[in-house]
């Protein structure tokens, strides 16, 4: 599976030139065209938009049209799918969404729209006050398997892809917009790139997925968005991984195969899945409504 | 048996290569790809907070494309000019001197029982003039050279020193700032030399406040994380200086923020009507 990952550094606000650009990074990638493209959280915006979400955040099936046309138009009829973040418009209700996207040469299909539920609303980060939460995580089905995905701090709580993988995801597509911050000096950068590429890791390795990550690049007001957009194979090997800084278009193939020999060398989702409702139907637990399932364990 | 060594503050210990790094990056994607302006104007105090913006902009800009103001008072040290010109003769940069005399002395003859806190404001005011004035002239952009602490503790000129739209220091604390300056090869002559803003005669910073820089960094990082003075002081610190450190904070937040509008509608600025700074 060829896989390409779209770095981005958009204009704020300005969803026509973000387009062009992103066409004009298709173009590029049609010299040998990928199967899957992933692109960042907020991709055709920018991520900090305060009330002006309002007047950018757009619908998905017109979202999706104008892509599928934007494909064809700069790459050709090949099929291609594509994972982009964008701030949706859902009659009336706004969400900061992932849209999943199958494009051939006839036209385009929604494989799934994923709405961030884990909205940072702290600090530097201002999002509840804007947008809805999402309700669903869900793994859906793919010529690629099924897959999840998972925007920015959905991807911060532990629990978030571990059910994603025990929903059957076997990758987890994560595009993300990280203001960069911590100086501490790990590995030469940023604390929270660090911190980033750890959590990635550690998912990968436990659940044995693929784990792909696109992030924003560049300053939005100060605030520099990490990059570092990277995949991780089941086995938690960083397969290619881009700069913090600056725009960047970025390939690997990836072998799927590598996900039944992961998990057979470290069998921990399966043993996960075992012991799930142990864990669960505890009543130290803050889950109520998982009582009614308590007869079906014996 | 194995101790972990006690920690009294959180460590601001950089690593100065990804700062570097970064703060070339913010110069460059600020100015050149958002706004389209690939020159800078600042003042070069012979300090280590301009001196350090200047190595900076020169990374990120070119030292052709920096452009350098000492806009010295009467009393302002003469190892200031001197200091300043060890920063233009390393980088190349382009340099100017411009008395602030005429300016400043135009209209303080009609305020001659101005004390030297209203004359130093005077002059910082003025140099901010000036800049901007500069940076029209040269279809260039003023940069900020404040460090967090002095920002913190409110060791600053209102809508003077803080008037630049772009500051690439304005996140680290000062001793952060020495510790970045030396490894882009500032002079060590500047570097090492007691902080001044120069404002009046013998006039150091850590005179004015009270206590050192280095001392402060450390209980303003603990204040900031969410501790409590008894906490701070708890961990070894002298309460004098805690205190010292909390009157400075808490009676300055006013100066880390634009000035108080009165809102009377639900479209307010900056209140209902939200639009980031890059929009």
């Amino acid at each position: 599976m060829k896989l390409a990952l779209v770095q981005n550094k958009p204009r704020k606000g300005d969803v026509e030139s973000n387009v062009r650009a992103l066409g004009d990074a298709f173009a590029q990638l049609a010299e040998d065209p990928p199967d899957l493209i992933v692109a960042p959280e907020a991709a055709l915006t920018g991520y900090f938009l305060e009330g002006a979400v309002y007047e950018h955040a757009l619908e998905a099936g017109a979202l999706a049209e104008r892509l599928g046309n934007l494909w064809r138009a700069r790459a050709g009829a090949r099929a291609v799918d594509l994972a982009i973040g964008f701030y949706e418009n859902a009659e009336g209700a706004y969400y900061n969404a992932a849209l999943y996207l199958e494009i051939d040469a006839c036209g385009q299909r929604i494989a799934h729209v994923h709405r961030k539920m884990f909205l940072p609303t702290y600090g530097v980060f201002d999002e509840e006050r804007f947008l809805s939460r999402g309700r669903r995580l869900c793994a859906f089905p793919t010529r690629f398997g099924k897959l999840a995905m998972l925007v920015c701090e959905d991807a911060w709580h532990a629990l978030v892809p571990t059910v994603a993988a025990l929903k059957g995801a076997r990758m987890l597509l994560i595009p993300s917009a990280s203001p960069g911050r911590g100086l501490d000096g790990i590995n030469g950068e940023l604390t929270s790139i660090e911190r980033w590429r750890e959590l990635l890791r550690g998912y990968a390795i436990e659940h044995g997925v693929f784990v792909v990550y696109a992030s924003l690049a560049g300053f939005e007001g100060g605030k520099g968005m990490t990059g570092s957009s990277c995949a991780i194979d089941p086995s938690g090997n960083v397969l290619v991984a881009a700069p913090a800084l600056g725009a960047h278009l970025v390939r690997v193939d990836l072998d799927l195969g590598d996900i039944d020999i992961a998990r057979a060398r470290l069998p921990l989702l399966g043993d996960l899945r075992a012991v799930l409702p142990d864990l669960l139907l505890d009543d130290e637990l803050p889950l109520p409504s998982l009582r009614a399932f308590e007869g079906e364990r014996s | 048996m194995i101790s972990a060594p006690p920690r009294r503050a959180p460590s601001l210990a950089i690593d100065v290569e990804v700062a570097a790094r970064w703060l070339e990056a913010f110069l460059h994607d600020e100015l050149v790809e958002r706004r389209g302006i690939g020159r800078a104007v600042l003042g070069l105090s012979g300090g280590v907070d301009s001196a350090l913006v200047a190595y900076l902009a020169a990374r990120a800009l070119g030292p052709q494309n920096v452009h350098a103001f000492r806009l010295p008072y009467a009393t302002s040290n003469p190892q200031s000019l001197a200091d300043a010109q060890l920063v233009i003769d390393a980088l190349g940069i382009s340099a100017r001197t411009i008395e602030i005399g005429g300016a400043v002395d135009g209209y303080l003859q009609f305020e001659p029982d101005a004390d030297s806190r209203r004359r130093g404001n005077v002059m910082a005011r003025t140099r901010m003039l000036v800049l901007f004035d500069q940076s029209q002239k040269l279809g260039a952009l003023p940069l900020g050279t404040g460090n967090k602490t002095e920002r913190l503790l409110g060791y600053f000129t209102w809508h003077a020193d803080d008037a630049p739209p772009l500051n690439p220091l304005g996140d680290l604390y000062k001793t952060q700032v020495w510790a970045l300056a030396r490894h882009l090869g500032v002079p060590a002559t500047i570097v090492e030399k007691a902080p001044s803003a120069d404002l009046e005669a013998n006039q150091t910073d850590e005179g004015d406040l009270g206590i050192a820089y280095a001392l402060a960094d450390e209980i303003l990082a603990l204040m900031l994380t969410g501790y409590r003075d008894p906490q701070i002081v708890a961990r070894g610190y002298r309460e004098a200086d805690v205190a010292i450190v909390r009157r400075r904070l808490d009676g300055t937040h006013w100066k880390r923020h634009l000035p108080t509008t009165a809102m009377l509608s639900n479209t307010a600025i900056n209140e209902f009507y939200l639009r980031p700074v890059d929009y």
